[in-house]
C-alpha cells in the first residue's frame, strides 16, 4: 500500500498542486506593495486584482502566510457595536462573510449562529438597550432579551439566580457568527495569486525610502522594490512598520491570550460573552471550546502565556458553565494587539501621499478582514477614501473626533 | 505569578498593581496647540525597549515609577516619584 501511494506521489501525471504558489523572485517594481501577509493584506490583494484590475501587487510577509494575528484571534464575527460609524462598517463585514465561501470558491466554514452577550448588572443592561436601538436603526439584528430568552438560547448556562453574578438579560445578536480563520486567509491568497498577485513569504521590510511626501521604495531583506502605493497591514507590527516610514501611530501594544479545551460533543450553539467576567466562549466545529477574554493589563511585546490569565479565563468559563470544570485545556497562545485609544481601527490615508494604513486592529480585526480589504483596495485604486472609511482616519485624534467602541467588546474595558 | 517590588510595600504579586502607562511630558494646557495636545493624550511610548511607567499599588493607593523592558517584561527597577522630580 505505501509503495503504491508513493508511485502516485512521484508520478509526473499527478503533479503536486498547492493553493499558494512558491515564493517567486522579487521584481524591482510593483504597482502596489502590501506589507503584511495576513487576512487583511491578502483580502486587499484579492479585491485589487479582482475588482480593480490591479495585479502588479506584491504581498510582503516577514514570516509565513497568515501566521500572526490572523492565526491567533478567536474568530468572532459581529456588528453589534456602539457608534453608528462602527456599526455601518462592521455590518458590511458581516454581509461579506455571508457570501465569502462563494466569493472565494473556498469553504470558510462561516457559521452564523448568533452571539449572546450577558448582562450581570442593571448598568450593563441599560448600555445594551442603547446598543440594540442603534443596531436596529442601522439594520442589524440586535435586541435585548430577558432571562427566559437567555435560558432558552443557552439552556446549559448558569443563570446564578440570587447570586452576585445573576444573569439579568442579554444582548442577542442574530447576525453574529464565526468562520475558519485559516480558510479566510488561504481563500484570499489562492484567489489573488491566481490573478497574478505575488505572495512573498519570509520577506521582511527593513525600511522605506521616503522622498518628499512619497514612499519611493520598500527595502526588504531580499532586495529593494519601487512601488506605486504601499499598504501597511501588519497587525501587531503596525506601530513598528509605520515608524520606519516616519509615521508615529497612536498605538500601544498589549498581548491578548486565548485557549481551547479538548473537543466536546456539540452543546454550545451560540457565541457567549460576558462583559463582567471578561470572558467569552465559542465551540469550534471540531468541538473544542475556544475561550478568550481581556488583553493583558499592561503593555508588552511578548507572546508568552501567563498562568494568571489562564486562571482568569478558566474562572469565567467555569462560572458560566460549571460542568466545564473537569475539562482539560488543549492549547493556549497569545498575539500582540495594536490597541488604539478609542478601540476603533485606523484606516485610510497617512501623512505620506502613497502610503495607506490598515492599522489599529487591536482585538477586533478578524471580522473586518473582508471589508477592510475591499475598502482599502477601493481607496488605493481610486486614490480616494470612501465615505464608509472616513470616520476611521488617523486625523480623528488631532480633531478629537474619536469613535469610542471601548464598551463594545468583552475583551478590554 | 510575577513579582513587582513596590518602593513602599516591598515585593508583591503584580496582580496588586495597576499600570498607568509610560511617563510622558506634561504640557501646559494653556500654551499647547491642539496637535501637541492630541499627541500628549493619545501617543504613548510604544517602542521596543525600556520604558519608565507609572504604576499604582491598588490596596495602598500608592503611585510610583517602574523601569521595565517592553520586550522581555523584565522589571529593571522601581522608585518613588520624588526621585524623578529630583532629576534635571
Amino acid at each position: 500500500m505505501p509503495l503504491r501511494l508513493l508511485k502516485y506521489g512521484l508520478s509526473r501525471d499527478y503533479p503536486v498542486s498547492g493553493d499558494i504558489p512558491a515564493t517567486p523572485d522579487l521584481k524591482p517594481s510593483y504597482d502596489v506593495v502590501i506589507v503584511g501577509g495576513g487576512g487583511h493584506g491578502l483580502s486587499c490583494a484579492h479585491h485589487l486584482s479582482k475588482y480593480h484590475g490591479i495585479s502588479s501587487v506584491a504581498v510582503i510577509e516577514k514570516g509565513y502566510l497568515a501566521g500572526g494575528n490572523t492565526a491567533r484571534n478567536t474568530t468572532t464575527i459581529r456588528s453589534n457595536y456602539i457608534t453608528p460609524e462602527g456599526i455601518a462598517f462592521y455590518k458590511e463585514a458581516v454581509e461579506l462573510f455571508e457570501g465569502l465561501s462563494q466569493e472565494l470558491d473556498f469553504n470558510v466554514m462561516f457559521s452564523q449562529r448568533g452571539q449572546l452577550t450577558l448582562a450581570h448588572t442593571e448598568a450593563t443592561l441599560r448600555s445594551f438597550h442603547a446598543r440594540a436601538e442603534m443596531g436596529k436603526h442601522l439594520g442589524t439584528r440586535t435586541e435585548v432579551v430577558d432571562q427566559k430568552a437567555v435560558e432558552k438560547l443557552v439552556p446549559s448556562l448558569n443563570m446564578d439566580y440570587g447570586g452576585a453574578l445573576e444573569i439579568l438579560g442579554g444582548l442577542w445578536h442574530a447576525d453574529g457568527g464565526t468562520a475558519r480563520h485559516d480558510a479566510v486567509a488561504w481563500g484570499y491568497a489562492a484567489q489573488a495569486s491566481r490573478r497574478g498577485v505575488e505572495i512573498h513569504q519570509r520577506t521582511e521590510v527593513e525600511g522605506f525610502e521616503v522622498v518628499g511626501d512619497r514612499v519611493q521604495a520598500v527595502k526588504t531583506n531580499r532586495g529593494r522594490i519601487t512601488c506605486g502605493h504601499v499598504l501597511i497591514a501588519t497587525g501587531g507590527m503596525n506601530y513598528d512598520v509605520a515608524l520606519m516610514a516616519g509615521v508615529e501611530l497612536p498605538i500601544r501594544c498589549y498581548p491578548l491570550q486565548a485557549m481551547v479545551t479538548q473537543p466536546l460533543k456539540p452543546w454550545l450553539h451560540t457565541l457567549v460573552s460576558s462583559v463582567s467576567l471578561h470572558t467569552y466562549l465559542v465551540q469550534s466545529s471540531r468541538g473544542e471550546v475556544v475561550i478568550g477574554g481581556s488583553s493583558d493589563p499592561y503593555q508588552l511585546y511578548s507572546t508568552r502565556s501567563t498562568l494568571d490569565m489562564k486562571e482568569h479565563l478558566a474562572e469565567g468559563a467555569v462560572h458560566l458553565f460549571p460542568f466545564l470544570q473537569g475539562v482539560r485545556l488543549l492549547r493556549q497562545w497569545a498575539g500582540i494587539t495594536d490597541m488604539t485609544p478609542d478601540y476603533s481601527p485606523i484606516m485610510g490615508a497617512s501623512p505620506l501621499e502613497n502610503l495607506w494604513l490598515d492599522c489599529g486592529w487591536g482585538t477586533w480585526g478578524f471580522k473586518a478582514t473582508p471589508v477592510a480589504g475591499k475598502r482599502m483596495a477601493e481607496t488605493i485604486a481610486e486614490g480616494r477614501v470612501p465615505d464608509i472609511l472616513r470616520p476611521f482616519a488617523l486625523e480623528r485624534f488631532e480633531t478629537f473626533r474619536l469613535l469610542n467602541e471601548m464598551g463594545a467588546t468583552a475583551a478590554s474595558h | 505569578m510575577k513579582i513587582l517590588t513596590c518602593p513602599m510595600n516591598g515585593p508583591r504579586n503584580i496582580d496588586e498593581f495597576q499600570s498607568f502607562g509610560p511617563v510622558r511630558a506634561e504640557p501646559d494646557p494653556d500654551r499647547t496647540a491642539d496637535a501637541d495636545w492630541s499627541r500628549h493624550l493619545f501617543r504613548a511610548e510604544n517602542r521596543r525597549g525600556i520604558v519608565i511607567e507609572w504604576w499604582r499599588h491598588v490596596p495602598s493607593n500608592y503611585f510610583f515609577l517602574a523601569e521595565r523592558d517592553l520586550v522581555s517584561n523584565e522589571i529593571i527597577r522601581t522608585f518613588d516619584a520624588s526621585e524623578r522630580r529630583a532629576q534635571p
